[in-house]
């Protein structure tokens, strides 16, 4: 994919040795991962997908980059883990088994504690310590060290403690996430960010008008070019992806190469060529003026020479489309039957816009067609914000690649496109 | 000072390695039990530094940590037991106040 240029890789020499996380997207955006051999903070509010994105780093590092991992639980115990992450495929006792992965539950209760006199948490660091020794670990997870707060009243034996504790991660040279819990104010209630100052990523969960929007930022890399944006990143049944939509310069080719709109006069108006490939091209009408017709033209002139062709419809289910364009003396059925046009119908309301992207994305990866049609595009106003939109939806479909040609239209006048 | 039960109290010590602080939290030890428990404790001392495959089974973070196993529930007293009254509660020799 296409996806995988981003200014980052163009613009810089990257010299941090970084550690792949392995979710869609992330490495990206953080030109290559995380900072090897060093601890990057994940912190973000409840249930925003902490302790799912610190087990995606983990489960990858072991079944992808030979790098076994130590997952320190401070909440949930390694049973509860392996059951939340088994729908996402991570078959977490198997890797234990294996001697890729150990857990290990750090459970301490305040009311069973009783403490009298001078401590350290050297017995936390042995642990850890055997823990990493006994597979060779690479990777750490502390999910989420800062439960310690409400187990140990002595806070400036802890605070003393953590610092220690992250200095010595750094030393074993282990790759280690931390993460927290946001808190008023701060990125984590505890301050974490004070000890873990190499990287800090934040995840954010919102929910408006009844549609989830999940986005992540890393608001600090050390050493490292890394893109700043807010970026989408959903949480289904494949795992975590971030979709480094906005990340996407201006960089992909411009190609002189023309395809026809279906419409002889037309091609004739544009030079007598038609389309530039893997150009975006917005068509705009009212109700009724004919946008889906000239995008069912489009499509069936591309498949005639034998081009895969995607087409998203969010307001009328294939059959409708199909019968509809017979009607003006398009069959697109034969390009439906012979695999070369696909149809993905959604209705706009059913997911947020990231979701909806992301589908997308995830279709035009595998179909990989050289034209794309989204019909109509103001339909996903619904589900989002104008600016989300602008933001997003034209570098998405860039990821495409360079060979990809898409009219876009919509019905309603009301959106300027902008940059689109 | 009576001891709720007559059992005896299992006790295991946690350290790692024989630094002042673990020593002094085996003197302060002996010298409880000896003042409370006498004939009805054993003591077991664990060097972390030794056995570290120990660690995670008792759910150890801090040393020295105290550890009752028996009798139930088990109880866990962080710290060098500098504190004898706060050893005390912890054992269930003393009640709280
Ligand atoms: N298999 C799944 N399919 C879809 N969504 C899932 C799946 N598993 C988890 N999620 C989503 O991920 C969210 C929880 O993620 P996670 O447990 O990583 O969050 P967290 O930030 O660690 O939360 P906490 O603050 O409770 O520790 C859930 O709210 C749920 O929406
Ligand atoms: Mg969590």
């Amino acid at each position: 994919m296409a996806i995988a240029e981003t200014p980052g890789h163009h613009s810089r020499i990257v010299q941090l040795s970084k550690s792949p996380t392995g979710i869609d997207g992330f490495d990206q955006v953080a030109g290559g991962g995380l900072p090897a051999g060093r601890p990057t903070l994940v912190c973000g509010g409840a249930g925003c997908g902490k302790t799912l994105f610190a087990i995606s780093f983990l489960v990858h590092g072991a079944t992808r980059f030979d790098e076994p991992g130590v997952f320190m639980s401070f909440d949930e115990s390694g049973d509860e883990l392996a059951q939340n992450v088994a729908s996402l495929g991570f078959d977490l006792p198997g890797l234990v088994e294996k001697k890729k992965l150990v857990l290990d539950h750090v459970k301490i209760e305040r009311r069973e504690i009783e403490e009298t006199g001078d401590y350290d948490l050297e017995g936390l660091f042995v642990r850890l310590g055997y823990a990493i020794d006994s597979i060779g670990a690479r990777r750490v997870v502390l999910d989420t060290i800062e439960s310690l707060f409400a187990g140990l009243a002595n806070q400036s034996i802890l605070r003393a403690e953590l610092r220690r504790l992250f200095r010595w991660l750094k030393d074993r040279g282990v790759t280690a996430m931390i993460t927290g819990e946001r808190g008023e104010g701060t990125l984590t209630r505890q301050g974490l960010e004070e000890y873990v100052s190499d990287a800090v990523i934040v995840l954010d969960h919102r929910v408006t008008e009844q549609i989830s929007t999940r986005r992540l930022r890393i608001v600090k890399y050390r050493g490292s070019a890394h893109g700043t944006n807010e970026y989408p990143f959903l949480i289904d049944e494949d795992g975590l992806s971030v979709l480094p939509v906005t990340s996407i310069g201006l960089t992909h080719d411009a190609s002189s190469e023309r395809i026809s709109t279906g419409v002889a006069r037309l091609d004739m108006m544009l030079g007598g060529r038609g389309y530039f490939r893997g150009s975006t091209i917005l068509v705009s009408g009212t109700a009724g003026a004919g946008k889906s017709s000239l995008a069912a033209h489009f499509l069936d002139a591309a498949c005639r020479r034998g081009e895969r062709c995607l087409a998203f419809v969010f307001e009328e289910s294939p059959q409708q489309v199909v019968r509809n364009m017979r009607s003006i003396g398009i069959d697109l059925q034969r390009w439906v039957e012979r695999g070369l046009l696909e149809f993905h119908a959604a209705r706009p309301s059913l997911h947020g816009l990231e979701m909806h992207l992301s589908r997308m994305h995830r279709a035009i990866d595998r179909f990989q067609p050289s034209v794309v049609v989204l019909d109509p595009v103001s339909s996903l106003l619904r589900v989002a914000q104008q600016t989300d939109v602008q933001a997003t939806l034209t570098p998405a479909s860039r990821t495409a690649g360079p060979s990809t040609s898409r009219p876009t239209w919509r019905s309603r006048r009301s959106w300027t496109p902008g940059s689109c | 000072m009576a001891v709720p039960s007559a059992e005896t109290q299992i006790l295991r010590l946690y350290i790692a390695g024989q630094t002042p602080r673990s020593i002094k939290a085996f003197a302060n030890l002996k010298k409880i039990c000896e003042d409370h428990l006498i004939g009805k404790y054993q003591i077991e001392v664990i060097d972390l530094i030794q056995n570290p495959q120990l660690a995670a089974g008792d759910q150890i973070l801090a040393v020295p940590t105290l550890v009752r196993r028996l009798p139930e529930p088990v109880r866990r007293i962080i710290g060098d037991l500098s504190h004898t009254d706060r050893v005390l509660v912890g054992l269930d020799i003393r009640p709280a106040s």
